[in-house]
């Protein structure tokens, strides 16, 4: 535990730049949004107070807009808004919204009527009964609303990297891609500690009398415009192109660490979500992502693979990956699942990933299409001994075999199936697999070697791109550590890739990685 | 001063006010008396435009009030209700200030005139930073009352002023009340359903029955000429007490003995039966020493009083 802590502390310590930056952002998107969540909701919440008939309908809409899934809020806004900080900022408003109304409106319509009443007879009129009378009073409450809207903020804040908005999500999830407890801690406990300690401030001045509140109700637009303008602050370096990498990319040796040493890489980069990253790069908010290269979508936006000229990028070949507990449980699972060995190559993998990234086929579709063009699809046994429970990561292609896994199963043995697929990233996958919450699936041996062993540099040099190497070595210690089995790779390898738009790396005679590394140090 | 022609105000089909009038004479307390749901109270609260009449007009110091700006015509009507309304955030010279700094008054005047009003209403100086809640409900009425005549208005509305206070409470600010100068000037409207107050404070009563005048007059008439069997009935049981409260030591005079001892010093003047009756009580004497307009003095017992009284009903019975 005593390693455990001083290792973060190193961390944090080491990474204490991008950490101070990360807060800033954070808690910059977080007062921005509450100041423009403050300006809408509180006018609107005075409106339905006075107009009591809207306020089923104002407060209906709010409710529906604050159940919306964050993530999927996200990606609603990039058609409209672009990624980076104007979508964060309105999808954060978005929540901070309803306590805001709902509270001022609870606030108001809460004051005793004849107090109201006498600041009418005593010939107020509606503003000064508004802003002497009623909005004092109801303040209290409001900033409740406030508190909480806060709150929920901060939380929020985190999923603001997904679309390139900075805030400790970097660290959070980039983290969580790369089995980083300490990466994920460093992200976490800040802004835990953001939102504790914010609640508490206002629950201070939430708590305070009238008197001292009056003041307080002045200093504190000032001082939330304040907070909010950290988020303009760090400014990173500028560059004539921008890249946009995943957080899992940003942290990893073959990833934005290995393209600085390796390549001396110096690009102005914003962290992005894979989910949203594509489509960037396609709107020409990004010039170069790190895209993976049997993705999908690299047919459907037209982008073209940068050549890594150096080789950085070690080889990632998909295999199934299982229990041995499942294997002799399951005596038919091993056979079953090898059937699809060397079946897929880099070109189907692309194709099969477009059908369902860009044409929108479902992966269950997509993969009975692939299994009946090689006649490996037989009709389900609808067997019942046992259940094989397959897991995947959070995207297509992991969607599509984890299907044809399951067809396998159901056509070949007398087994059940469960599917638990989008588990998050590798991390979130490998461990529901070593804690016997699944009983296998597919995984990448770069992933394998890089991300879960983690052996010394120079072990990891030495075979990191040699394809066989890196699977032998694999192979025997998830056996020896984990008791995990590789079974045969499955064909195609889905390695991390450098990606342009196919016409501007035309139009910049930019065909490898030193060709841009050089196109970026004259422009 | 105030007159209502014909004012009527319906509420959802049903008539609260159905064409009521009544005239109000300059420094004249008129109080609206009736059960609850008579229509006593919107018909105040129409006197200051809070509620605007369906129908009729209503006029202040000759000037119709529809044609006034409500929010300038409430400036100038004092205005007093049962709840009282301070407002809790503000402490009590800010809530006794409210109107004259809507006013733009110098800050100096607003000073000057706060202290008159609190050493006139027995208001202590050290409550002025005081927040309202933390005064007893009888200082806050008088502060609600303070508010009210801060800006000395000509005329005052007051709805139900003493009906959330105790009863000890609500007869010694009522005492105050009717003592108190600056009121004597005034032109009140005031409602109640408690007859007892009524009887006490007004020049003239006007009782109200489902949205509609059933009789206006002064005490007197009320009690010895009802119009009909709900004024008669809506004052019965509680008729001798009225009767002790609006008869006069100077309506019995006539009727009581002489005093045997003329050097004593008198200790009432003109005060009502009722009262004379509660000073012998409260002083424990047997004797009380009254002085009537020309300085003769009359020595009143208990039985004197009742003897004089008695012989008085049996005159105005048959006069």
């Amino acid at each position: 535990m005593g390693e455990q802590q001083q290792t973060l502390w190193q961390f944090m310590s080491g990474q204490s730049d991008k950490l101070f930056t990360q807060t800033l952002q954070h808690v910059g998107l977080t007062f921005i949004s509450l100041l423009l969540a403050i300006a809408v909701g509180l006018p609107l919440g005075i409106l339905i107070a006075r107009k009591r008939k809207l306020s089923g309908l104002v407060l209906g809409i709010a409710g529906v807009l604050q159940t919306i899934p964050s993530i999927a809020l996200l990606g609603f806004m990039i058609p409209v808004l672009g990624i980076g900080a104007k979508p964060a900022i309105v999808a954060l408003l978005i929540y901070a919204l309803l306590p805001i109304i709902r509270n001022t409106y609870t606030g108001i319509t809460g004051i005793d009527e004849y107090v109201k009443e006498a600041a009418k007879a005593m010939g107020m009129s509606a503003s000064q009964i508004l802003f002497k009378v009623e909005l004092p009073l109801a303040m209290p409450v409001i900033l409740a609303g406030i508190r909480t809207a806060t709150v929920i903020n901060v939380g929020v804040a985190t999923l603001a990297s997904f679309i390139a908005a900075g805030g400790l999500g970097e660290f959070i999830f980039g983290g969580i891609s790369l089995n980083n407890t300490n990466m994920i801690l460093a992200g976490a406990i800040p802004a835990a500690l953001l939102a504790i300690i914010l609640d508490l401030l206002l629950s201070v001045i939430q708590k305070m009398d009238f008197k001292r509140l009056r003041r307080a109700v002045y200093i504190l637009p000032v001082l939330i415009l304040i907070l909010g303008g950290f988020y303009i602050l760090p400014s990173a370096y500028g560059s004539s192109l921008t890249a946009g990498f995943t957080p899992e990319f940003m942290g990893r040796q073959d990833g934005d660490l290995g393209l600085k040493s390796a390549y001396g890489l110096k690009i102005h980069t914003i962290v992005i979500s894979d989910a949203v990253m594509y489509k960037a790069a396609f709107s020409k908010e990004l010039d170069v992502i790190s895209g993976y290269s049997t993705d999908g979508r690299l047919k459907a936006f037209d982008l073209r693979i940068l050549k890594d000229d150096k080789g950085i990028f070690p080889p990632y070949y998909a295999a199934p990956i299982v229990r041995e507990s499942a294997l002799q449980q399951f005596p038919q699972l091993e056979a079953t699942l090898n059937l699809l060995a060397n079946k897929i190559t880099d070109s189907a993998m692309t194709d099969l990933n477009y059908r369902t990234d860009y044409l929108h086929q479902s992966p269950e579709r997509v993969a009975k299409d692939f299994l009946i063009s090689q006649g490996l699809y037989k009709a389900s046994r609808n067997g019942n001994r046992g259940t094989v429970r397959i897991g995947s990561k959070i995207f297509g292609e992991q969607y599509i075999l984890a299907e044809m896994y399951s067809m396998l199963i159901k056509g070949n043995t007398d087994y059940n199936v469960s599917t638990k697929t989008g588990l998050g990233g590798t991390k979130i996958c490998f461990d529901a697999l070593t804690n016997d919450q699944i009983d296998l699936y597919p995984e990448y041996t770069g992933t394998g070697l890089l991300v879960l062993l983690q052996p010394d540099q120079q072990v990891a040099k030495a075979m990191a791109h040699d394809k066989d190497k890196t699977y032998q070595y694999v192979y025997g210690e998830f056996k020896k550590k984990f008791n995990i089995k590789w079974l045969k790779p499955i064909g195609f390898n889905n390695s991390y890739a450098l990606m342009m738009r196919d016409k501007q790396s035309k139009a910049l005679n930019i065909n490898t990685i030193t060709d841009l590394k050089k196109y970026l140090d004259q422009n | 001063m105030i007159e209502l022609k014909a004012v009527s105000k319906k509420f959802n089909h049903t008539h609260a006010v159905n064409e009521v009038s009544f005239k109000v004479n300059e420094a004249e307390t008129l109080v609206l008396l009736g059960t609850s749901g008579c229509g006593k109270t919107t018909t105040l609260k129409m006197i200051n435009r809070l509620i605007t009449p369906d129908a009729g007009e209503i006029y202040i110091g000759g000037e119709a009030i529809a044609n006034q700006d409500g929010d300038a015509l409430r400036k100038k009507i004092g205005y007093v209700m049962q709840h009282i309304g301070l407002f809790p955030h503000y402490t009590i010279a800010e809530n006794i200030a409210v109107v004259p700094k809507l006013l733009k008054w110098p800050k100096a005047k607003i000073e000057e005139r706060i202290h008159g009003l609190m050493e006139k209403l027995h208001l202590p100086a050290h409550t002025l930073n005081m927040l309202p809640n933390q005064l007893s409900g009888g200082q806050q009425q008088r502060v609600g009352l303070a508010r009210a005549l801060v800006a000395d208005p000509a005329v005052l509305l007051m709805d139900e002023p003493f009906g959330a206070l105790d009863n000890v409470t609500r007869t010694s600010i009522q005492q105050e009340f009717k003592a108190l100068d600056e009121l004597k000037r005034k032109t009140i409207v005031m409602v109640t359903h408690d007859v007892q107050e009524a009887f006490e404070l007004a020049d003239r009563i006007c009782l109200m029955d489902k949205g509609k005048v059933v009789q206006l007059g002064t005490p007197k008439e009320l009690l010895y000429q009802p119009v009909n069997d709900f004024a008669k009935k809506f004052l019965a049981g509680q008729q001798l007490t009225l009767e002790f409260k609006i008869t006069k030591l100077s309506d019995i005079w006539s009727f009581l003995p002489n005093a045997a001892a003329a050097e004593e010093k008198s200790e009432v003047a003109d005060v009502s039966v009722w009262e004379a009756m509660e000073l012998l009580r409260s002083t424990g004497k047997d004797r009380l020493l009254a002085v009537d307009e020309h300085g003769k003095i009359k020595a009143l017992s208990f039985e004197q009083l009742t003897k004089g009284f008695n012989q008085y009903q049996n005159l105005q019975a048959h006069g």
